[in-house]
C-alpha cells in the first residue's frame, strides 16, 4: 500500500444522513471477484438513472466535483453491511478521506486497511464543511487534524496502529504474521 | 475478581497480545464462516502473498447470497438458471475452497444455506466462541452468547491466513427488556423496536447485551432473531447469555461437543453469563408489554413504528427524502397500503419457527392474485424440517412459491428482486433504498405481518388475523 501523511483537496458534499453501505455500492455489482473497476459502480443508484445515464443534480456528475478526494457526508456514514466493496469503490473513484460525525464500525476499519482516511469531527465543523461545498482542505496525519482554508485546524481521532500503518504504507497482515509464535502458544494453551 | 460482564469473559479469553495506546489486540478466532461474496478477494491475497489457511478446521464455508432459488445440482445448472457473474463467483468460492482444503456446504451439500443459519443448525456456534464472518449479520451467533461480529475482506484474509484479527476492545452496551410479549407480536418486532429507540447509530462502537426477563423468555431462534439485527442499531456484536434454553438446543447438534467433552463445555458456558454487579458502558431500559408489531415506513431501520400507529412528520431534508422514495406520507398509518411483494426468509427470519409462524396464517387463506409471495428457507434443513411439516404445502396452497435455500430477495444478488417502484413486505433486515432491487421499496416487518399483508393484499395488523 501507499504510504499517506496528508492530503489536500477539495471536498464533495453530499450532505445524506446515513448514507449505507447499500447506496456506495449496490449488492448487484458485488457479484465481482475482484476489487477493481468498482469506481464506476459507486453511488450507482443515485449517480444513474434507469436507463444508466448520468443524473445531472446528482453531486458527483457536475464538473466542479471532479478530481475532489475528500468526501463530506451527512451524519453517521457508512452503516449496513460489511462490504469492502465499498472503501473499494470510494477508492478506485479517487476518494481519499470521508469525513462525517459519526462513521460506521465496519466501514472505518475496511477504510483504514485501503488507504481512505475516516475522519470524524464535530457537529459545528461539521456544519460548516457542509455549507461550503468544494473547501479545500488539508488531512494530516502526522498532527491527526484537519485544516480548513481560513487557518483554522481541527483534531481528529484515529487509532495510532492504523495511523502508523497508513503512513508508513504497512498491511496490518505483516505485524499479525510476526506473531505466529504467540498465536502458537495460545493454540497450546487453549487446547 | 471484579465482576465481568459476558462480552468481558468472551474477549478475555481470547486475546493472544493485550491492546496498548499504539497497537490494538490480537484476538483469536474460534470458528471462521466464509461465503461466496466477500471471500474471493481474500484467497487471492493469499496466493499472492504465498500464504496458506492456517486453520481450515475452524472454517465452515457455503454459498448462501448469489446462488440461486431454483434448483440447482450440478455447475451445469447453475450456468443455465444465474446471471454469469453469479455463477462465475460460486464456482470460484467451489475452486478457492477445494484449493485452500476448506470443507464447502455446496450445491450437492444438504447442509447448505444462510451462514447464519447453517452455523447454528449445525451445532458449530456455541457458547464463548469468537466467531467471525465476511457479514454484518454474524451478530446472529450472539445468541448463543458467543462474540461473533462481521469483518471486512481484507480481515478475511488475516483471519483465513492467522487465524486472528487486530482488535480494539468495543465498549459495551446493555438492553434491558422486561415484560411479556402480547399475541402476534415477536422477536422481529423486539428488535425493530430496539432500533426505533437508539437509532441506527445508537450503537456504534459497541458490543450489545440483551438482558431481562423478556429475553430470557425467548427460544434460541427467536434470540438469533433479536441479535440478527444489532448492527441494524450500528453494533457489531449482540450478546445473549447463554442458558438451559440454550444447552437444550445444541445438543445432539452434529457439530456440538459429545459425552465428556459436552460435560466439560457445558460446565464452562455455565460460567459464562454476565457476573452480577458486571458494569457496562451505557444501558437502556426497554418494557415490551404494551409492544405492538412493528413496521419501517422509511429507507433505514430506525424508521419504524407500531402499525397503527401514523406515520411520523418530520421536517428534515433526509426524512422527506425517505417518505418520497417510499411514496409513503406522512400523517397517516400504513395499514391498508396495498402491497405488491411478500417475502418471507432470510438471515433474520428465515428459520423453521418463522415459517411456522407465516404458515399459521396463510393455512386456509390465498394470495390475492396481484401479490407475489415468496418463502425461502434459511438453509436446506429448515427446508426439509418444513416440507416433514407439510408447510411448504400451505404456502403453495395460497399461492406463494416455495424455493431453495439461500439469501435471494434480502440482497436481490441472485435473480430474486423486487422490481422497481413496487413495494414489499420483507422478513429481511434492510429497507435500503435499492436494498431488494434497484427502486424497490421495503417495510420490514414480522413474519406474522408478513403473512398478513400476503393474504390481505395490504399491511395489515396480524393480530386482527389470529384465531
Ligand atoms: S440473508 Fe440477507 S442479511 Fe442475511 S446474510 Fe444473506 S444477504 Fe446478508
Amino acid at each position: 500500500m501507499e504510504a499517506i501523511a496528508r492530503i489536500t483537496s477539495r471536498t464533495v458534499v453530499l450532505p445524506i444522513e446515513d448514507i449505507d453501505t447499500d447506496q456506495i455500492i449496490p449488492a448487484r455489482f458485488l457479484t465481482t471477484t475482484s476489487k477493481q473497476g468498482l469506481g464506476e459502480r459507486l453511488f450507482a443508484d443515485w449517480r444513474y438513472d434507469a436507463d444508466g445515464r448520468q443524473r445531472a443534480d446528482f453531486v458527483l456528475n457536475r464538473p466542479q466535483s471532479e478530481g475532489a478526494a475528500i468526501l463530506v457526508g451527512g451524519n453517521n456514514f457508512g452503516c449496513g453491511s460489511s462490504r469492502e466493496h465499498a472503501p473499494w469503490a470510494l477508492v478506485d473513484y479517487g476518494f481519499r478521506a470521508v469525513i462525517s460525525t459519526e462513521i460506521a464500525d465496519i466501514f472505518r476499519s475496511n477504510s483504514l486497511k485501503n488507504g481512505l482516511i475516516p475522519v470524524i469531527v464535530d457537529a459545528a465543523t461539521h456544519q460548516w464543511l457542509v455549507e461550503n461545498p468544494g473547501a479545500e482542505l488539508t488531512i494530516d496525519l502526522e498532527s491527526r487534524s484537519l485544516m480548513l482554508p481560513d487557518g483554522r485546524s481541527v483534531a481528529f481521532p484515529i487509532d495510532g496502529f492504523s495511523r502508523y500503518c497508513l503512513m508508513n504504507g504497512l498491511d496490518e497482515l505483516g505485524f499479525l504474521l510476526e506473531n505466529a509464535s504467540a498465536i502458537r502458544e495460545f493454540e497450546l494453551r487453549a487446547s | 475478581m471484579t465482576a465481568r460482564s459476558l462480552f468481558e469473559k468472551v474477549w478475555d479469553a481470547h486475546v493472544v497480545a493485550p491492546e496498548s495506546d499504539d497497537r490494538p489486540a490480537i484476538l483469536y478466532v474460534d470458528l471462521h464462516l466464509v461465503h461466496e461474496v466477500t471471500s474471493p478477494q481474500a484467497f487471492d491475497m493469499l496466493r499472492d502473498k504465498g500464504l496458506k489457511v492456517r486453520r481450515p478446521d475452524l472454517c465452515l464455508a457455503t454459498l448462501d447470497h448469489s446462488i440461486p432459488t431454483v434448483p440447482v445440482m450440478s455447475l451445469k445448472d447453475l450456468e443455465i438458471v444465474s446471471e454469469p457473474a453469479a455463477a462465475r463467483q460460486l464456482m470460484k468460492m467451489e475452486e478457492n475452497c477445494a484449493e485452500f482444503g476448506i470443507e464447502l456446504h455446496g450445491l450437492a451439500s444438504d447442509r447448505r444455506g444462510i451462514v447464519h443459519v447453517i452455523g447454528p443448525e449445525q451445532g458449530a456456534t456455541q457458547p464463548g466462541k469468537t466467531i467471525v464472518c465476511g457479514d454484518s449479520h454474524t451478530s446472529t451467533h450472539g445468541a448463543f452468547g458467543a462474540l461473533a461480529f462481521g469483518i471486512g475482506t481484507t480481515e478475511v484474509g488475516h483471519a483465513l491466513a492467522t487465524q486472528c484479527l487486530l482488535q480494539r476492545r468495543p465498549r459495551t452496551l446493555a438492553i434491558n427488556l422486561e415484560g411479556t410479549l402480547g399475541p402476534g407480536v415477536t422477536a422481529k418486532d423486539i428488535i425493530l423496536r430496539i432500533i426505533g429507540a437508539i437509532g441506527v447509530g445508537g450503537g456504534t462502537g459497541h458490543a450489545i447485551e440483551y438482558r431481562g426477563s423478556a429475553i430470557a423468555g425467548l427460544s434460541m431462534e427467536e434470540r438469533m432473531t433479536v441479535c440478527n439485527m444489532s448492527i441494524e442499531a450500528g453494533a457489531r456484536a449482540g450478546m445473549i447469555a447463554p442458558d438451559d434454553t440454550t444447552w437444550e438446543y445444541l445438543a445432539g447438534r452434529p457439530l456440538a461437543p459429545r459425552g465428556q467433552d459436552w460435560d466439560r463445555a457445558l460446565a464452562h458456558w455455565r460460567t459464562l453469563p454476565s457476573d452480577a454487579g458486571a458494569q457496562y458502558d451505557k444501558s437502556v431500559d426497554i418494557d415490551v408489554s404494551q409492544l405492538a408489531p412493528m413496521v419501517t415506513f422509511g429507507t433505514n431501520p430506525g424508521m419504524v413504528i407500531p402499525i397503527d400507529d401514523a406515520v411520523p412528520e418530520q421536517d428534515d431534508p433526509a426524512f422527506r427524502k425517505a417518505l418520497a422514495y417510499m411514496q409513503i406520507e406522512a400523517g397517516k398509518p400504513l395499514s391498508g397500503q396495498p402491497v405488491n411483494v411478500v417475502f418471507i426468509g432470510s438471515c433474520t427470519n428465515g428459520r423453521l419457527s418463522d415459517i411456522r409462524q407465516a404458515a399459521s396464517l396463510l393455512e386456509g387463506r390465498r394470495v390475492p392474485d396481484n401479490v407475489r409471495l415468496l418463502v425461502v428457507p434459511g438453509s436446506e434443513r429448515v427446508k426439509r424440517d418444513a416440507e416433514a411439516e407439510r408447510l411448504h404445502e400451505i404456502v403453495l396452497a395460497a399461492g406463494g412459491e416455495w424455493r431453495e435455500a439461500g439469501c435471494s430477495m434480502c440482497i436481490a444478488m441472485n435473480g430474486d428482486r423486487v422490481t422497481r417502484g413496487q413495494l414489499a413486505v420483507s422478513t429481511s433486515n434492510r429497507n435500503f433504498e435499492g436494498r431488494q432491487g434497484s427502486g424497490a421499496r421495503t417495510i420490514l416487518a414480522s413474519p406474522l405481518t408478513a403473512a398478513a399483508a400476503a393474504v390481505t393484499g395490504v399491511v395489515t395488523d396480524p393480530r386482527t388475523l389470529l384465531s
